[in-house]
This record gives structure tokens, sequence and C-alpha cells, in this order.
């Protein structure tokens, strides 16, 4: 009886969680569908979000390419299909690992940012103050917030793709002799632009996901300090299972077919 | 909306009942808040006081009964209608809320940059003019973070009045200030409903400034409303609940239990 019971109050607070999250979603949208934008704060927002992720977004996108192309280098020259690297590498990047690495690393810096801002504005009452005042806040924080994520996630995704091919060349050229020339010719032949709009479309969905669950986790904080810190916690480990779950379905929409 | 003495009513609690859950927070309230007057409302901590006036600005909504605004009954509006209604109420916040990523003057800007059209200047003036009523008029560009505890008051007074609301209600002035600064900020409230001629609510647990504030008062205990009367009555109410509080005796009809 009381595992029903148990069960029946997770049921609850999922689908009041995933109703929530639905709420604030459509709420932005609208906003945004009807251009109730505050434009200089999106701005802001998209350099303390986007700009400021960039260095850790092409460190770690850097270091992943160079390790697919260390790997596959090596059972390439092995099998000799050396000419196939520069293929692997980026079909890797663009298609699967730029988006997901980047929306990962912002999901864990932006979204842990966003959960963190609002929810101690929830329990200092700021947010309060803002309804007091008329004023809707997921049309004066979360549409800022989301609309610099969507703008720049993808910017740093063809960041993330640039550099990690460009590290990929550079392992493979300097520890399996791979000229660059080799390298690239063999990306022209394994990828098409098709691949990198694809991609591109991955960050955008990632985008929202990191600023919606961020935002809504912070805008639902309760309890002080210690509520700030679970939120924020919460909103990282939510935000990087939907990635995941939601690149899984993305690539079998996307790419299935080939 | 007039109450039985014939006074205009700008808010009224009609039979308000509020619970979460299980916690029952106000159980059948009524309360007439009488236009130009200074309405002072008091009661033990944790009593629903703020809960009151979140009532009144339509932040919460009641379990039970009507909370009216005018003659408008706020419960039964859109979000978007209870906007437009709070734009004819302000809140100032015990801890004063304001954002702490804007300066005081951009949180002083803010209702008039949302709901105004005037012009960048215009907000610059009606600020400046707000803040130098609260005395900070040399702390426009300053941060939240960088006032005192009674700047901080100020500033969300400034923030409370720079529209020019109807009604405005103060939760808690003078909680945690030194009493000099209390006095100060008892005589901005006063000043402010009589200069521009609007209306206030006003939580307090201190009854010196109940009673050099207050027009009218009213005493909460138990989820109800108890007592109300003129607030010079609060000292000699006759009733043995309000007397207990106003005087602050340990003895009579209210029971603190210390749990331990």
């Amino acid at each position: 009886m009381r595992a029903l019971d148990r069960f029946g109050r997770a049921t609850i607070d999922f689908f009041e969680y995933a109703g929530g999250l639905a709420l604030l979603s459509a709420e932005s949208l609208g906003f945004m569908l009807q251009l109730r934008i505050r434009i200089a704060e999106t701005i802001s927002q998209a350099a303390l979000l986007g700009v400021q992720s960039l260095l850790i977004v092409c460190l770690t996108s850097l270091f992943t390419g160079m390790v697919i192309s260390l790997e596959s280098a090596q059972q390439a020259v092995a099998y000799g299909v050396s000419n196939l690297v520069g293929g692997a590498v980026a079909y890797a990047s663009v298609r699967e690992l730029g988006p997901m690495l980047t929306g990962v690393v912002v999901a864990g810096r932006v979204g842990a940012a966003i959960a963190a801002e609002l929810g101690s504005m929830v329990v200092t009452e700021q947010i309060e103050a803002l309804r007091s005042m008329g004023v809707e806040p997921p049309r004066f924080l979360v549409v800022p917030r989301l609309l610099a994520l969507l703008l720049m996630l993808p910017l740093l995704t063809i960041f993330a793709d640039v550099v990690s091919i460009a590290g990929g060349a550079w392992i493979a050229q300097t520890y399996a002799h791979i000229p660059y020339d080799s390298f690239v010719s063999s990306i022209r032949e394994s990828i098409d632009f098709s691949d990198v709009v694809k991609g591109l479309v991955k960050s955008v969905v990632f985008a929202a996901i990191i600023a919606l669950v961020g935002a809504y986790q912070g805008l639902s904080t309760r309890g002080g300090a210690a509520g700030v810190g679970r939120s924020t916690t919460f909103a990282v480990v939510l935000a990087i299972i939907l990635i995941f779950a939601s690149n899984f379905l993305l690539s079998f929409l996307l790419f299935g077919g080939r | 909306m007039r109450n039985g003495a014939g006074a205009n009513v700008i808010a009224r609690l009609e039979n308000t009942a509020l619970a979460f859950g299980s916690r029952i927070i106000l159980r059948n309230c009524t309360l007439d808040i009488v236009e130009g007057a200074i309405t002072c409302i008091i009661g033990l901590s944790g009593a629903g006081k703020s809960t009151i006036l979140r009532l009144i600005d339509g932040l919460l909504l009641p379990s039970e009964g009507h909370v009216f605004v005018r003659d408008q009954d706020i419960c039964h509006v859109s979000e978007d209608q209870r906007n437009v209604i709070r734009q004819k109420i302000s809140l100032s916040f015990q801890f004063s809320a304001l954002l702490d990523s804007l300066s005081v003057g951009d949180n002083v800007a803010l209702p008039l940059r949302e709901h105004t059209r005037l012009t960048h200047a215009e907000i610059h003036r009606t600020v400046m003019d707000a803040l130098d009523s609260v005395g900070l008029a040399n702390a426009y560009d300053a941060l939240p973070g960088e006032l005192s505890g009674g700047m901080l008051k100020r500033a969300g007074f400034a923030r409370a009045i720079v529209t020019r609301p109807e009604l405005v209600l103060y939760d808690e002035p003078t909680t945690g200030l030194d009493p000099i600064m209390g006095a100060v900020i008892d005589g901005l409230i006063v000043d402010i409903v009589r200069r521009l001629g609007g209306t206030a609510v006003a939580i307090t647990h201190d009854m010196a400034s109940a009673r050099r504030i207050g027009d009218a008062a009213a005493m909460l205990h138990g989820g109800r409303i108890i007592w109300t009367g003129p607030a010079s009555d609060l000292m000699h109410s006759g009733n043995p609940a309000v007397d207990q509080f106003t005087h602050g005796r340990r003895e009579g009809p209210i029971q603190m239990e210390l749990r331990r």
C-alpha cells in the first residue's frame, strides 16, 4: 500500500513537473511570437551565456577531436585506410559530438547559472516583486535567456565542429602522418552541408532544453539557499539527461535514413 | 464601494479563507481598507499578516471568499486583468526585494519602463523625484548590495510610489531598523500618503509605529481578524487578546507555546 502511495505521488509529481515545464515553454514561446522581447537584455545574456562559454566549448571540442583522431588513426593505419580518418573525425564531430558536447558543457555552465540566478531571485522575493509590479517573469527573465541560447548554441556548435576537426587534423598529421589535404578530402567525401545543418538543428533543441529546464527549475525553487543548491543540481542533471535522450531521438529522425 | 460608516473602501476582503493543503492560514476574514487612510495590521509572527497583503495584490488567491479592489473581484479575473489592477497597487516588501542585477535607479524606473510610454528623460526625472522624496537622490547608480538596511527600505518605497499608485502595501516597513530610522520610515509613509493622496496598509509588530502612522488598525490572530478600530484605540481596545498583544503581556488569552 505504501509503495503504491509512493508510486502515485511520484506519478503526480512527474506530470506536475512536465505540465509546469510545458506551460513555461508555451508562455515563453507566446511572448516571443508576440515580439515582446527585451532586446538589450537578450544581447547582454547572449554575451554572458554564449560568448563566455566559447573557451570551455573550444577546449572540450579540441581534445575530443584529438582523441577521436588518435583512436581512429591507430585503427585506420593498421588496416591501411588512413585516408578515411578525416571523414571519421568530421562525421562524429558534426553529426554527434559537436552539438552534444556543446550542449552538455553549456548545460553545466549556463543551465546551472540560470537555475541559480532565478532560484535566488525567488528566495529573495524578487520574482514576487516583479509579479506585484505586473511584470510577467517568463517575459522579463526567461525569454531573453531562451533567445540568447537559441542564438548562441548553434554558433558555439559551429566553433566546436571547426575546432574539433582542426584538432583531429593536427593529431592525424603529427601522429599518423596523414597529410592535411588527404584529411580534408576525406571530410568532403564523408559529410555534406545537410549534416552540418542537422547538427545545428540538434543544438537549437538542446538550447531550448537548457534554458527552459534551468529557468523552470529556478522559478520552482523552494526553501532558501539549500533549495537554490537543489534546483541548480537538478537543472543540470535533468538537462543533460534530456540532451542525451533527445540526441538519440533527433539522430534517429534526422539521420535514420543513412 | 462603501463600508458601514459610509467611507469609501478601496479594497475589501470578504469572508476570505486561505489554506495551503491542510495548513490553514486565514479563516473567514473580512476587512475594509478605507480610502485615504493608513490601516495597520498587527498580529503575532506567522499569523498571516503578509498573506493579507499578497491577497490584496492578487499574488495569492483565496481558497474561499472574495478580494475586491475598488469594485472588482480580483479572484475572478484573468492574470492579464490582474496585472492591470496591480498597476493601481504597489507592494513594498519587508526586505525590499530590489532586483540585485539592476541599479537603484533602474529598479525604481522598472514599473515606469514596463507600463508607461514616458520618454527616457521623463522616466529619469520621475525616478529622481521619487528617490529625492525618500532621501536617496545620490543613490541612483548604486547597486542594492551597496545600500544599508534603511536605504534599501527607502529604495523599495521609491519603487513602490514612483507610479503614484492608489494603494501602497507596506510589509513590515520598520522591522530590523533602529528606532530613529524606524521613526524616519514612519514619517515617510505618512508623508507619502498625505502628499500623494493615496491609501496605505502597513503590517507591523511595532506598537509605537502603529500608533504613529495608523488611522485604522486590525488585529489578526488564529487566522481570524479579531479586532478592528481606530489605531488610537489600540492600547485600550477592550479586547483581551489585543490588549495582551499591544502591552506585550505574557499572561492572557494568547498562549505562546515554546516547545523544547
